[in-house]
């Protein structure tokens, strides 16, 4: 039920009309995706969000967010890491 | 840190055995892929609870989407976890009452007719099942086919809640009158506080729900501590938060003073998400759900309002309705779900239940508590 | 030329002869341009036999294409056992109009890869289907090689104490082919890593002394092809995760979608079972072809438990591994 990921906030687009959410694009580990920020209007960009469902849920502190995303890298050396 | 945190748990034990509950589906993929379980202290057992939206998904609710998917012109659109799920049993007019002698009317349904099935196997009959990662996703499929009517199976708890609200708004904003919603969501306080009075489960404490913690803060757990007098955590998905969060259950046992206590204060505040929260509140209505092997708890079920009735697949497709399905009864997968029998005690376990033939949802599921025990004890 | 390929063109006749002897310029070779019914070959020794079927979709994903594929998949196939590998059959079943541009480009990327492994393709086939029967293009290759008479690898070699190696990080090729589909809309810079190995291979196998088993790592990924090399062996395989290479991109894809990448399909490695001895030489031998950047030993062959492959995870639990060959499915839960 729990399935979230930390992301940092590439860019936020302005909502499509009056009502609508705010959607935005997220970078997970190098993998990139539009989501809303529907559940979480005040992200802003370059922050680390927490992403469920293609939703931004929550923020995270910068070093909470780094902490938990090292302890994912895993076998790789760095010069290998981002080819 | 780990050792650390080891060494202080074994230092707490003692002979006493203490159980503790994760409510968290992804908590039970975390336990299994970090080989925890094999480095606690032999008193402290862990125990799986229904934390998998998935494995508490009535087979009545799952006959429904199979209904649903059979008829023309209609495009499902799931998250990966469904796809799977075996629903069997006997369709029955005469449905067998209910927990708590309720009652429900069944319409449409004439005799009983035997069914096995999967969405899988639906969709290898010819069935249009999509799966898709957000229910965003199920709104752009909605607009990319016009000509056809998409539902959106809505499985989840007060995590993904939200999430499906925020698809169903994004609908009536956008005026899409070919998007709907088959609401199995459920929230997840009331069934933790259900499990605390049955009495084959033993329950000494909570380790709560991280994400859904997000959501809904920590006041909802209040009444763990305050009227039954045992520790909740809540816990993140990392081994090391899991570990942490164990031994500060630990330590409130110790103690004799329990209380609701954040461990995953990285991503959790007391009062939650208040944007998540009122998005909820302001789509769904609180109802009776039925939680397959608790039965039907009150008020843990999320229902559309009447204001967005016209998106409630429920109603659209007039799919029968209520307690239509008695569960094959060789499954034991509600006993496992509630921690009151372990895989090992079913007899069907590893026999004529596997992961390449599930009998329900405990062994299909990647997070269900058979699929783990069958996989991690050789 | 028409740009669609017909049912003509797989009837035998003039449309026939005219596809085969365009497709003949870039994989053209003595024996294949000869277009006999079967391809005389004289081979003296132990030789080894493989054949494979190649589905994938899309055709063309970063880093290959069904038909570079179709061609390093058997080479690796005839690489693992040992053998070098020396000719490959190209057998096509094209849907009807299937992009004549495209088929070209295939049939390049096939003889391309054939080339770099120094490999001939010497017999082929193609047939085509009515449309909805071929999801585009399926590709069958076989291929032969001779083993060297100083080459007998084996699982049966195997020690208790040996060490196993990767030659590069896990999980690129199912990655890149997920994120191809794009069925849910992830952007991602992750390549396949389809390769032929027959050289890499080579350079350790002529090198070391004490290698005793190399699997090449394709369905099922590291987790299920490590369970079925210890199968009913009477020792175990325990490997390390933290030493497991994996490109960050693919653990993120991982993340999201609540897979598993140790079961993520890869198409350009191997595992190396070598005497501990020649673990640090193996390493470095691996790490100086440009095909084994990021190798890395990531387990070793242990006593207990037999017939298992354990991992030992970043907090020192033990998990078990199994193999799962299917198709993982994304989680929300």
């Amino acid at each position: 039920m729990c399935l979230a990921v930390i992301g940092r906030v590439i860019e936020i687009r302005e909502p499509v009309g009056p009502d609508a959410f705010p959607q935005g694009l997220v970078d997970v580990l190098g993998i990139r995706r539009t989501i809303s920020f529907g559940l979480l209007p005040s992200a802003i960009k370059g922050e680390y969000v927490l992403i469920h469902a293609g939703f931004a849920i929550q923020k995270l502190e910068p070093k909470d967010a780094k902490k938990t995303l090292k302890l994912l890298k895993m076998g790789l050396p760095r010069k290998l890491r981002s080819q | 840190m780990v050792k650390k945190i080891l060494a202080e748990l074994q230092a707490l034990a003692d002979q006493k055995p203490v159980s503790i509950m994760e409510v968290c589906g992804t908590h039970t993929v975390a336990v299994y892929r970090s080989g925890i379980a094999g480095l606690l202290p032999k008193n402290l057992h862990l125990i799986s609870g229904p934390g998998c939206p998935v494995c508490v998904t009535s087979e009545s609710d799952l006959y429904r989407f199979f209904v649903l998917s059979r008829k023309k012109g209609v495009i499902i659109t799931t998250f990966g976890d469904l796809l799977r799920v075996p629903a069997g049993g006997q369709v029955t007019p005469s449905p067998s009452p209910l927990p708590q002698g309720e009652r429900v009317k069944v319409r449409g349904i004439k005799k009983e007719i035997p069914i096995q099935s999967s969405l899988e196997k639906e969709r290898a009959k010819g069935a249009d099942v999509r799966i898709v990662y957000s229910p965003m996703d199920a709104l752009a499929i909605a607009e990319e086919n016009p000509g056809k009517d998409v539902v959106f199976l809505g499985i989840g708890f007060e995590t993904t809640a939200p999430a499906i609200a925020g698809a169903v708004l994004e609908a009536k904003r956008s005026g899409l009158t070919n998007f709907f919603l088959l609401s199995a969501l459920k929230t997840i306080p009331a069934a933790m506080e259900a499990l605390l009075n049955f009495p084959k489960v033993r329950i000494d404490g909570y380790l709560c729900p991280g994400h859904v913690s997000v959501i809904i803060g920590s006041r909802p757990y209040r009444f763990i501590s305050e009227d039954y007098h045992r520790p909740a955590v809540i816990t993140g998905f990392q081994p090391e938060d899991i570990l942490e969060g164990l031994l500060l259950i630990l330590k409130q046992i110790k103690s004799g003073k329990p209380k609701v206590e954040i461990q995953y204060r990285a991503a959790v505040h007391p009062k939650g998400n208040e944007v998540a929260q009122n998005l909820i509140r302001r789509v769904f209505t609180a109802g009776p759900a039925s939680w397959r092997g608790l039965g039907v708890i009150p008020k843990t079920g999320l229902k559309l309002k009447a204001e967005f009735q016209r998106f409630d697949g429920q109603k659209q497709f007039k799919l029968p309705e209520g307690e239509i399905i008695k569960p094959n009864p060789a499954c034991r997968c509600g006993e496992v779900i509630t921690g009151a029998i372990t895989p090992e005690n079913c007899r069907q376990f590893r026999r004529k239940c596997t992961p390449e033939k599930p009998l329900g949802p405990c062994m299909v599921s990647v997070e269900g508590t058979c699929a783990a025990h069958y996989k991690y004890n050789a | 030329m028409a740009d669609k390929i017909t049912l003509g063109h797989g009837s035998g006749g003039k449309l026939s002869a005219e596809l085969i002897r365009e497709f003949l310029k870039p994989l053209g070779n003595p024996i294949l341009n000869r277009l006999e019914d079967s391809a005389v070959l004289s081979l003296c020794g132990k030789m080894a036999f493989t054949t494979d079927s190649f589905v994938v979709h899309p055709l063309f994903f970063p880093g290959g294409d069904i038909g570079s594929l179709s061609v390093s998949g058997t080479i690796n196939d005839l690489v693992s056992v040992g053998a070098v590998p020396l000719y490959l059959s190209l057998a096509l079943i094209i849907e009807e109009d299937f992009s004549r541009a495209d088929l070209k480009k295939i049939i390049a990327s096939a003889a391309r890869t054939a080339a770099q492994a120094g490999v001939k393709v010497v017999t082929g086939d193609t047939k085509v289907v009515d449309r909805g029967r071929a999801h585009g293009l399926f590709i069958t290759t076989s291929g032969c090689g001779l083993i060297p008479d100083d080459i007998a690898l084996g699982r049966s070699k195997i020690k208790v104490g040996d060490v196993a190696l990767v030659n590069g990080p896990v999980g690129d090729h199912a990655a890149a082919v997920m994120l191809a589909r794009n069925e849910f809309s992830f952007s991602g810079k992750i390549r396949s890593d389809a390769a032929p190995l027959n050289d890499l291979v080579n350079r350790f196998l002529s090198q070391l002394k004490t290698v005793r088993f190399i699997r090449d790592i394709t369905r099922g990924g590291l987790a299920t092809i490590l369970s079925e090399v210890s199968d009913e062996m009477n020792w175990g395989i325990e490997l390390n995760e933290t030493a497991i290479p994996l490109r960050r991109e693919v653990i993120g894809i991982a993340e999201i979608l609540g897979l598993d990448p140790l079961y993520f399909a890869c198409e350009g490695k191997v595992v190396v079972f070598v005497a501990k001895e020649e673990a640090r030489k193996a390493l470095r031998l691996m790490q100086e072809h440009p095909l084994g950047k990021g190798a890395a030993i990531i387990g070793k062959v242990v006593a207990e438990p037999a017939g298992l492959t354990i991992l030992r995870t970043r907090i020192s639990g033990t998990r078990l591994l199994e193999p799962f060959s299917g198709d993982q499915l994304p989680r929300i839960c």
